[in-house]
């Protein structure tokens, strides 16, 4: 456990290196979702660059798509691609890392850049799964301002009402979005009673711990006869202090000095979680 | 250079108009930072609309409002705005005639690289599709000013699209002539017409000086107002050139440059070159990276106005 929590440091010092390098990216959400994102790749799901293309590989779609960095990094680490290459080109002139996830990159399930459109995507995935007598699982992860699209509850009521308990819903609640907090922009009253009432099996975790993500992850794997919802509570901009909770750093893109700030306490921080 | 992009113009017209038009609303779906309105947000709150990442409501609750007397102002990213809203914009808007001024931010590839999913290469043909819709692609701060003071005063829903970049003066403070829905002449000119609109009316403007240096006379239309087109400013300038270029930041099909050429194939016939963006996802790279690489700037403007009178 101890490993995952020291290794995110080193990835958000990749994501950060990549931001850097391509002059923009979404910075603050890379933040919040990544520790979930290594919790899938490297514990929950099947899928690897070996099975990658074989029809009963897990599938993840990531609908908060301008978290592709983190994205980037955890496939780069996971061997679908050189993570060094990505580092060094993304987001310059003719490079095919963009900011949002393209399906022409190995690894990459779904094109998307635009919110609300994952879960729908993942319930098509989940009901071909269920049709061909498969048993892949398939995730989708979407952003607490995300929730304001009208086709997120679409896809909520069909998950719901198809009972697919292969497919699991994650939502970052990190409570900010662009504008300012999620509360002030567009409030959800009770999103874990919502999502339940659309017919869902909700669990609520720490979205920054490594085990209360693996039981979360392993108690949807379980729950059988519908579909399951992983709330994942998180901080935008985890990993050090000046980015952290500030919607200004949704996509702020640091300054030498902001760099080497960051990079300081991602180091500190990875210490103390080798020395816990 | 000019550091002004477009959008903060549209702001600085409805801050100062909301000052006594309490009927102005301006509504954004997580947007304001990004359609330069989050000063219209603090200083007039009792005016302004925040619906979160939400367009298809954003369409809607304007449509609403403005079947109730209100003047709003729905501002979004045009990709999203045009797309994700669609419907809205043709049965809320259009359809009943409500009278919202639907903003589109960012528009075309103004977001470079972060791809398709964010481009609006397909807008102006989406949107004129629609009937009773109007299409407006202002080219500098100027001209957009004035678009926006003229569309206070009407009572129809339009589409206007504005890029994210401080785009290079086509006009001056002093100097933009503006009649609404009429082309406005940039630059007169015998041999051949270019017509552009919005991001491309400055290259086109430049192109024609290049070719004034080889001796060719360039007509320069700014064709902000794409629907309702004017033709008879494409007619009468066609008529007296020998080819026509039309330069648009937008997909191949259903721009400015099919309709331009469906005037000039009825009205005059003569050789119509569309310039415009691939019929594919574009190139990772900044708006001007992906310009020149499409030859969408002065020179490539030049060399395909030169073409097309040489044929
Ligand atoms: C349909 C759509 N509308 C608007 C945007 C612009 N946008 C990109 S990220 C973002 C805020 C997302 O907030 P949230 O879902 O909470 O993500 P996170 O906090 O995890 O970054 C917005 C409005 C978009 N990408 N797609
Ligand atoms: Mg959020």
């Amino acid at each position: 456990m101890a490993n995952l929590k020291a290794m995110s440091f080193d990835f958000r010092k990749d994501v950060v290196d990549m931001i850097m390098s391509g002059k923009g990216g979404h910075i603050g959400g890379d933040m919040s979702i990544l520790d979930c994102l290594i919790e899938l790749y490297y514990e929950q799901m099947n899928v690897s660059p070996e099975n990658w293309g074989d029809p009963n590989r897990d599938r993840f779609v990531m609908s908060k798509g301008h978290s592709v960095e983190a994205l980037y990094t955890v496939l780069g680490h996971r061997g679908f691609f050189s993570l060094d290459e990505c580092i060094a080109t993304f987001s310059k002139f003719g490079s095919p890392y963009i900011g949002h996830p393209n399906n022409k990159i190995p690894g990459i399930e779904m094109n998307s850049g635009s919110l609300g459109h994952g879960l729908p995507v993942a319930v098509g995935m989940a009901l071909a799964g269920r049709m061909d007598k498969r048993d892949y699982r398939v995730y989708v992860a979407m952003g607490d301002g995300e929730l304001a699209e009208g086709s997120v509850w679409e896809g909520f009521m069909s998950g719901g009402h198809y009972k697919l308990d292969n497919l699991c819903a994650i939502l970052d609640i990190n409570n900010l979005q662009i504008s300012g907090t999620t509360e002030e922009v567009m409030n959800h009253t009770n999103i874990v009673n919502q999502v339940a009432d659309f017919g869902w099996h909700v669990i609520e975790c720490d979205g920054h711990d490594f085990a209360s993500l693996k039981a979360a992850f392993d108690e949807a794997k379980a729950t059988k006869g519908l579909p399951s919802c992983v709330i994942l509570h998180t901080t935008k901009g985890y990993g050090a202090k000046i980015m952290e909770n500030k919607a200004g750093w949704h996509h702020h893109l640091p300054n030498e000095e902001e760099y080497k700030e960051i990079v300081e306490e991602l180091m500190a921080r990875k210490e103390a979680a080798l020395n816990e | 250079m000019n550091k002004v992009p477009n959008r903060k113009a549209i702001c600085d017209v409805l801050m100062e108009k909301a000052k006594t038009d309490k009927d102005i609303v301006v509504l954004c779906s997580d947007s304001r930072g990004s359609a330069s309105l989050a000063p219209f947000f603090v200083a007039f709150p009792e005016q302004s609309v925040e619906v979160g990442i939400a367009e298809q409501d954003l369409v809607g609750i304007s449509a609403g409002l403005a079947s109730a007397g209100k003047k709003p102002f729905a501002a979004s990213p045009a990709c999203f705005l045009s797309t994700r809203s669609y419907e809205q914009c043709k049965v809320d808007v259009a359809y009943s005639r409500t009278n919202v001024k639907l903003i589109g931010i960012s528009g075309g590839i103004s977001y470079g690289a972060l791809g398709m999913s964010h481009h609006s290469a397909q807008d102006i043909a989406a949107m004129s599709a629609i009937p009773n819709m109007r299409v407006y692609l202002p080219s500098d701060r100027f001209q957009t000013a004035k678009l926006i003071e003229a569309l206070l005063e009407d009572q129809q829903g339009a589409y206007i699209r504005v890029g994210r970049n401080p785009v290079e003066d086509v006009y001056t403070e002093d100097n933009c002539p503006f009649e609404m829905d009429k082309a406005t002449v940039v630059t007169e000119g015998t041999d051949v017409t270019i017509v552009a609109c919005g991001e491309m009316v400055y290259p086109a403007k430049q192109a024609a000086e290049l070719l004034a240096k080889e001796g060719i006379s360039a007509e320069v239309l700014d064709m902000y107002c794409v629907k309702p087109l004017d033709k008879e400013a494409i007619i009468k300038s066609a008529s007296k050139t020998k080819a026509v270029i039309a330069v648009e930041e937008h997909s191949p099909f259903g721009g400015l440059g099919s309709m331009v050429a469906q005037v000039v194939g009825e009205n005059c016939p003569k050789r119509v070159i569309c310039m415009a963006l691939p019929d594919a996802p574009v190139i990772t790279g900044t708006s001007k990276e992906v310009f020149d690489y499409y030859g969408l700037n002065a020179e490539g403007i030049a060399a395909k106005a030169k073409e097309a009178i040489q044929a």
